[in-house]
């Protein structure tokens, strides 16, 4: 006689299909995608965004014309002088009119002159201390009264704060994921249960232990799980690709992979939802099978 | 050996109603490589006997030894591989509806983690015993009343069980086949297996004259 396939002894090919189970967790593996290329984008976005606006060091100087406190030249003159030798400011530049003139024309129309206003000359430059720009403003102050120095420490904090709101919601979302895929997993055993009650029971009674039936249930669970969130994390793919690709002016091409254009964070952590969705669905079959073993002598 | 000291036995029905008492005061002992019929008119109690032979019901009173073993006492785990010692023939067959004849067979010994090789030699043999070795690749469905009563005889004794309980298993075969399966059972019975059969077939008890146990309105009425 042939070699014999030990094969499916309880029947679940039947009483767990592999159409609407699959389907399901394919869908959650779908929201799952998105919900983790949006966190990952919106860190890495954020991350990016922080370090530029944080270190972004803008110094106003009214009336840049007029003699310095030390009557030693401008106070444009006196402030740019004390810029160039502070090692924590670098790129400082400062503003043509022309800018100056873009920057207030929403306030002030296309011609600020004009109007006879005395503009301040601005200076734009990188902030690299890790400490305040206090004791630079008190330099400034002494040689040009009035000065500003203002960094982006106060956008970065409100960026961080918004990042951290957005990356909460993702994680509540994926908790729900989770919540609705070990539901469909625990519903789909139950139903199983109730389909082959008199099989297991048949097998229960000819020695079967516990983990032999509930293992066979998970093994089920853990392949279709596998194969629906595959499903859905491949049809995210592209998603995600065209949403990187929206995204690309503000995350910049070196954030990006070569392969569909996504982050490699991202691409890494991919491959996670399909075995964290075999490992929902064997868990969740070996414990709702477990449950409903009790109930057997 | 089987040993039963004062057992009673009742079905709860659920809600307010009283619980139904199946088994009264039932005392009996049936030593290693025994046999006993189980007689008793219908309802009198056999089947819930049998149940708690093959551990499917707990006693609500009284003390059960099975196979050496305190019923009472064992862990799930052991109570799995006490029944794997244990071949049952229920009187409603419980064949697996998807597997055909040999799986359903094979069943037993699978779930005993014996090697294929063994599962085959041993399946083909019990197969060619009941007279259905022309029948391997059929489904329940596909097999006759008695057709399918022998494929769960073969299933409950193809691993040698030290306990063999058949509720009714001549039930559905002709005078021929029930022959047949009692030299199966007897060669069994002579290989060490202790045997309890519960039937309602009296020519069969007359013919074969084991000891018996009677059973009438859920209490031993005869032992011996």
């Amino acid at each position: 006689m042939m070699a014999r396939r030990r094969g499916d002894l309880l029947g679940l090919r039947a009483a767990l299909s592999d159409r609407l189970l699959p389907v399901l967790v394919g869908a959650m593996s779908f929201l799952a995608a998105l919900t983790l290329g949006g966190a990952l984008a919106c860190s890495s976005l954020a991350t990016s965004w922080q370090g530029d606006t944080a270190s972004a060091l803008t110094i106003q100087v009214p009336q840049p014309n007029d003699p310095d406190a030390a009557n030693d030249g401008t106070r444009l003159a006196a402030v740019q002088r004390i810029l160039s030798v502070d090692h924590d400011v670098q790129n400082a530049t400062v503003l043509s009119q022309a800018k100056i003139n873009k920057l207030i024309a929403p306030w002030l129309g296309s011609d600020a002159a004009a109007l006879g206003l005395a503009l301040p000359a601005v200076i734009t430059a990188q902030w690299r201390g890790v400490s305040g720009t206090s004791t630079l403003a008190a330099q400034l102050q002494a040689v040009s009264p009035g000065t500003l120095v203002k960094t982006g420490a106060l956008w970065a904090e409100r960026v961080a704060t918004l990042t951290t709101s957005l990356q909460a919601c993702a994680l509540a979302v994926l908790f729900i994921v989770v919540l609705v895929a070990t539901s469909v997993v625990a519903v789909a055993t139950r139903s199983g249960l109730a389909q082959l009650h008199e099989t297991i029971e048949t097998v229960h009674g000819l020695g079967a232990l516990d983990s032999d039936i509930a293992g066979r249930f998970a093994a089920r669970a853990i392949w279709l799980g596998l194969g629906g969130s595959l499903g859905g994390t491949l049809l995210a793919l592209p998603v995600l690709t065209w949403l990187a690709w929206l995204a690309a002016p503000f995350a910049g091409p070196v954030r990006l992979s070569g392969y569909f254009n996504l982050p490699p964070t991202l691409l890494a952590t991919l491959p996670l939802l399909p075995a964290s969705a075999a490992l929902i669905g064997g868990v969740t079959a070996q414990l709702t099978v477990r449950g409903w073993l009790r109930r057997l002598p | 050996m089987v040993r039963f000291d004062d057992v009673w036995l009742r079905y709860r029905h659920g809600g307010r109603a009283p619980a139904a008492e199946a088994l009264r005061g039932i005392s009996f002992e049936i030593e290693e490589g025994g046999f006993r019929w189980l007689t008793g008119p219908s309802g009198a109690g056999k089947t819930s006997l049998l149940k708690l032979i093959y551990l499917a019901e707990h006693p609500a009173r009284g003390r059960i030894e099975i196979l050496g073993t305190r019923a009472a006492r064992v862990t799930r785990r052991e109570a799995a591989l006490l029944r794997r010692r244990i071949g049952v023939v229920y009187q409603d067959f419980r064949l697996l509806p998807q597997l055909d004849a040999y799986d359903n067979v094979a069943l037993p010994m699978r779930l005993a983690r014996r090697s294929e090789a063994q599962v085959e030699a041993d399946v083909s043999e019990i197969l060619r015993w009941v007279g259905l070795a022309h029948r391997l690749h059929a489904r329940p469905d596909e097999l006759s009343g008695g057709e399918q009563q022998r494929i769960a005889i073969a299933r409950a004794v193809v691993a040698r069980p030290k306990l063999l309980v058949a509720d009714e298993p001549t039930g559905n075969l002709d005078d021929e086949q029930a022959k047949r399966l009692m030299l199966l059972i007897m060669a069994l019975n002579k290989l060490g297996t202790t045997v309890i059969v519960a039937t309602h077939n009296t020519a069969l008890v007359e013919h074969y004259p084991f000891p018996r146990l009677g059973l009438e309105h859920g209490r031993l009425v005869y032992d011996g």
